[in-house]
């Protein structure tokens, strides 16, 4: 075609008084952008196929490479954006939906943002974490209404299935097939060395990963990929998938192109065509319809595994908390509308759903009030960025919190958003063996373990500073937090003062 | 005796050990200045690129019974006594014996017409710069049986 | 200038306890006032009570309301919701005297009564036990009522309380004219002028009576945990919440004070693994169960309960304590001067360590 309505997003700027022609930028993109032209005898890219991976910046030994989104503008219009624009050249070229990767990019309010945390001064001291014991240890699961104890005073009250994790942070669902087989070792190997959790998300599990099923969630999603009874008892608690923050309403969706051989054999599904889950469970229409699962898969594994059930935020998502709380969950998981996925239509990316601080706030408060908090421990995740975001999130009432897109950005992801191409050069949103290769277990597990002692480090120098030295202390806390920025209706919504009052 | 050794499973063929590797050897303080030569540094270990898609680094084995030093007609390959295979320019004549010995292939004309090969960075005062640059842990530095 | 339960209001403070191991009434209230008189300047003036137990003991199987009231058109609304669900058998103003510190004194009513449970059914509550309609009926007075505040409510014992220093909150309550068995006083450093006689400590919830000097960092997290089971924490006071989570504990679990201590003063992790097995389990299980009832940053309580009383600090001891005994009678204080006031020469003294909870359980000796 003639014509070119879409000019390439990205321009790649290379220094020639730098470049030392390695070609080490040739060899490891998969988007096939550098070549060595011997004729020229310099190298030359072609910018239309790159996706700003940065991979090739991140190796060049001279920092000759750097990429930068192109100047070449369409004229600005605050309601047309040039991404919008694009954005109908694409569908009226291809008459498909748009499909993206990773979080929702928008512009919309980031709550974290808007909150501030305490410190202790004068009347309360803080603590100092390098010389008291300061304790980040949490318990998930549902707790008794009351405590009996036998003649000699010990318990006698037998508690329903836990998952004790050392620090409150877990790996979210991700699912093999989204990412590599390489990925899913260094979670589940980081998540056993740390004494947390990580989660198989709807892609099955491997044989060889059965080993690390004390830190393991399998997950059951509405496509029921991999689920077998060795699955089920393999992990330390099963989660049913109900919503992804990314895309609530719809399932998951794998592009045929990332169903290798192996894939295949783990999901118990053929290869190469498209796994997309049904959006809803076909046999969960209905709360009642959920209890029933979740009492057969409890039956299944003999009583012996906590049940999560896992949705997204969205509008009444305090109902909808409150049914499961009743409905025999032991945990639920909420999923903001940041939360990242491998693959989700566009639209529903970035206009469904809605934040999870908000959510949070909103169900901790109406279980509360509905006198049925303890029934279930709160696990949420959609954009948790920091470990002040796990701070807030917990004083807002979460008992734990999911990581799923800063897991990845410590071994290597840039947020490129090009998974569901499958051509990740770090691998790993692939299934590419040559990619894959690219991405070392060993210096993975390292990098994912040395991201939770920091954040746990992190987390107990603010808690620390609040004159807190057991988490628990923190759950629910809110008056350690305080809006700024906030309206009023928002600080009603969150429960929390605003900064001076 | 601690020697450079690569684990093929995680080798990618960027090739980044060669620059690394002839950058540190070229005596350059800067690596752009030491590729903008007429005459680029030369690599002391060369990546097989296989059509399967495995890639391999070689580099000198330092084997205990050195079929280099034992060809050599000079005497400019010597062991030293921790066990690393030195060569002196000066006494190397480029007969190329040495490069006909190794069964590895280990050796290689340097600019200057003499023979080269991986003496473990000992006479650049660091540790193995292949070892230290390589982006995904596939060359390592250590004692093996 | 807002008040307590509009606005948290942080504070120091002083505590002190006496109590008599035998349970006789041999302790006159003016020995309490002494021993907290020493504190003075641990208190500004903004807050002082007591607790006395063991003092009304011609009506000790009746209830003991103390109310405060600031109209009397509350008194008349209250008395009137007495009469319907209470047989009140007695009531009176409780006698003070003038003294010139303590000003704007609302009016301050006693009444000894009974609750009337066949009158509880016309409220749709069938069954209940006693004690839950009294809390319900304090609660409901104390939320609806505007004006009137019951701030004592348990049986055979009371808390005084009132803006001012203990020593002269003690003078104006005639304290010097009862005798107990048993008693607590408070001397508040509030950072915030309440002017509210309501906000002052003790604060009580049937016979359990708490001072406490300290602020807890997991003040929001133990109220809305503890707001779940029916309590209102109207007050947003530390004192507040922890009287309702040693009730909840106490009375509606059932567990002793000894495991109530492992709850919300609870071992560090790192002490299970030099614990016995069984006992290591049960405070692993205790502090899975109760985990939002763990109460961090610095405290030191004295609880007083119908025939015992219970001392704890928190777990990094940041408030003092001290415990000292002589001839069968125990004292407790923020400091060893307040006990040597009233007590000279003593048996022993120490302090007890973070976490470690003083408990006395009154042994009558059978007449």
């Amino acid at each position: 075609m003639g014509i070119n309505l879409l000019y390439p997003k990205y321009e790649v700027i290379r220094n020639f008084d730098r470049c030392i022609e390695c070609r080490v930028c040739e060899r490891q993109c998969a988007n096939e952008v550098h070549s060595y032209d011997p004729e020229l005898k310099r190298m030359v890219a072609d910018e239309s196929k790159c996706v700003d991976c940065q991979r090739c910046v991140a190796l060049c030994p001279t920092r000759a490479l750097k990429i930068v989104e192109t100047d070449n503008t369409f004229k600005k219009n605050v309601n047309w954006k040039q991404q919008t624009i694009e954005e109908v050249y694409r569908q009226a070229e291809s008459g498909g939906v748009l499909l993206s990767s990773m979080g929702n990019p928008q512009e919309y309010p980031v709550y974290w943002d808007k909150m501030l945390i305490n410190a202790s001064q004068v009347t309360n001291p803080s603590i100092d974490p390098l010389r008291e014991p300061m304790e980040t240890k949490v318990f998930l699961g549902k707790k008794p209404k009351n405590i009996e104890l036998d003649e000699a005073g010990n318990v006698k009250t037998i508690l329903e299935p836990q998952i004790e994790l050392e620090l409150p942070i877990m790996f979210s669902a991700m699912s093999y097939g989204s990412i590599s087989e390489n990925a899913h070792k260094a979670l589940a190997r980081a998540a056993t060395k740390m004494g947390t959790c990580y989660n198989t998300g709807e892609g099955g599990l491997n044989k060889e990963l059965y080993q690390y099923g004390e830190h393991t969630i399998v997950q059951v999603a509405s496509g029921r990929f991999g689920v077998h009874p060795d699955y089920l008892m393999a992990g330390k608690a099963i989660e049913i998938k109900m919503g992804q923050g990314a895309k609530p309403g719809i399932g998951g969706h794998l592009p045929g192109r990332k169903i290798g051989e192996k894939v295949s054999q783990t999901r118990m599904i053929p290869q190469g065509s498209d796994a997309i889950s049904p959006a809803p469970h076909h046999d969960i229409y209905s709360i009642e319809d959920l209890r029933q699962l979740i009492f057969s898969l409890k039956e299944a594994t003999n009583y012996s595994k906590p049940v999560i059930v896992k949705i997204a935020a969205v509008h009444n998502v305090a109902a909808i908390a409150s049914g499961i709380a009743r409905s025999g969950a032991d945990i639920i998981a909420i999923d903001g509308f940041r939360g990242g996925t491998g693959a989700a239509p566009t639209r529903i990316r970035d206009n469904v759903g809605i934040p999870i601080e908000l959510a949070l706030a909103a169900v901790d408060q109406r279980l509360r009030e509905e006198k049925i908090r303890n029934d279930i421990s709160i696990v949420v995740g959609g954009s948790i960025r920091s470990a002040s975001d796990v701070v807030k999130a917990i004083a807002l009432g979460a008992d734990a919190c999911y990581i799923g897109t800063a897991a990845l950005l410590a071994i290597g992801c840039h947020l490129c958003r090009k998974c569901q191409t499958g051509k990740c050069n770090w691998g790993i949103a692939t299934q590419r063996e040559d990619l894959v290769k690219r991405l070392n277990p060993d210096i993975a597990t390292k990098r994912l373990e040395n991201l939770l002692t920091a954040w746990n480090h992190e987390i107990q120098e603010m808690m620390g500073g609040m004159g807190i030295n057991s988490i628990e202390a923190l759950k629910g806390n809110r008056l350690m937090l305080r809006g700024i920025g906030l309206s009023a209706k928002e600080l009603e919504i969150l429960q929390i003062k605003h900064a001076g009052e | 005796m601690k020697r450079v050794y690569v684990n093929e499973e995680w080798c990618l063929g960027c090739h980044l050990c060669e620059y690394e590797c002839a950058f540190a050897n070229s005596g350059e303080t800067n690596i752009v200045k030491a590729f903008k030569r007429d005459r680029k540094p030369i690599p002391r270990l060369h990546v097989e690129d296989a059509e399967n898609g495995i890639h391999f680094a070689v580099s000198c084995r330092q084997c205990e019974v050195p079929y280099c030093v034992l060809g050599c007609i000079t005497g400019a390959l010597s062991k030293d006594e921790k066990g690393i295979i030195h060569i002196d320019e000066n006494k190397c004549i480029g007969c190329r014996t040495c490069m006909l010995m190794c069964p590895y292939g280990a050796l290689t004309i340097n600019n200057n017409k003499t023979v080269t090969k991986c003496e473990l960075c000992t006479n650049n005062n660091q540790e193995p710069a292949c070892v230290q640059n390589c982006p995904n842990n596939a060359i390592v530095f250590e004692e093996r049986e | 200038m807002l008040r307590e339960g509009e606005i948290r209001i942080p504070s120091g403070c002083a505590i002190s306890g006496i109590i008599d191991r035998k349970g006789r009434r041999c302790l006159n209230g003016q020995k309490i006032v002494d021993s907290i008189a020493i504190m003075h300047d641990r208190s500004n003036g903004l807050g002082g009570g007591f607790a006395g137990y063991g003092i009304y003991p011609e009506f000790a199987d009746l209830y003991a309301f103390h109310i405060f009231y600031d109209t009397m058109e509350a008194k008349e609304a209250c008395e009137r919701y007495l009469d319907r669900y209470f047989e009140v058998v007695s009531y009176g103003i409780i006698p003070t005297k003038s003294v010139e510190s303590i000003q704007d004194s609302p009016m301050i009513m006693r009444y000894f009564v009974n609750p009337l449970l066949t009158k509880a059914k016309t409220i749709g509550k069938v069954p209940i036990d006693e004690e839950t309609f009294v809390v319900e009926t304090v609660f409901y007075i104390n939320s609806n009522i505007d004006g009137a505040y019951i701030f004592s409510n348990g049986k055979n014992m009371g808390i005084f309380k009132a803006v001012g220093f203990p020593e002269d909150v003690g003078e104006f309550y005639r304290l010097n004219e009862y005798d107990g068995y048993s008693w607590t006083a408070h001397g508040r450093y509030p950072t915030n002028t309440p002017g509210w006689w309501g906000g002052a400590h003790p604060f009580g919830l049937l016979d359990y009576s708490i001072v406490h000097n300290g602020e807890i960092s997991s003040y929001d997290a133990n109220r809305r945990y503890i707001e779940m089971f029916d309590y209102k924490c109207t007050l947003l006071t530390d004192t507040e919440a922890i009287t309702y989570i040693i009730d909840f504990l106490n009375r509606k679990n059932g567990l002793s004070f000894e495991d109530i201590s492992k709850i919300i003063a609870a071992p560090f992790w790192s002490e299970l693994e030099h614990m016995d097995p069984a006992e290591a389990k049960k405070i692993k299980t205790f502090r899975n169960a109760f985990s939002s009832l763990l109460i961090t940053g610095p405290f030191s309580i004295i609880c007083g309960f119908t025939d015992g009383i219970m001392a704890l600090n928190d777990r990094l001891k940041l408030r003092s304590m001290v415990v000292g005994e002589k001839d069968d009678i125990v004292y407790l204080a923020s400091e060893e001067a307040a006990i040597r006031a009233v007590c000279q020469d003593l048996d022993y003294i120490r302090a007890p360590k973070g976490g470690e909870p003083i408990i006395v359980r009154v042994e009558r000796e059978e007449k």
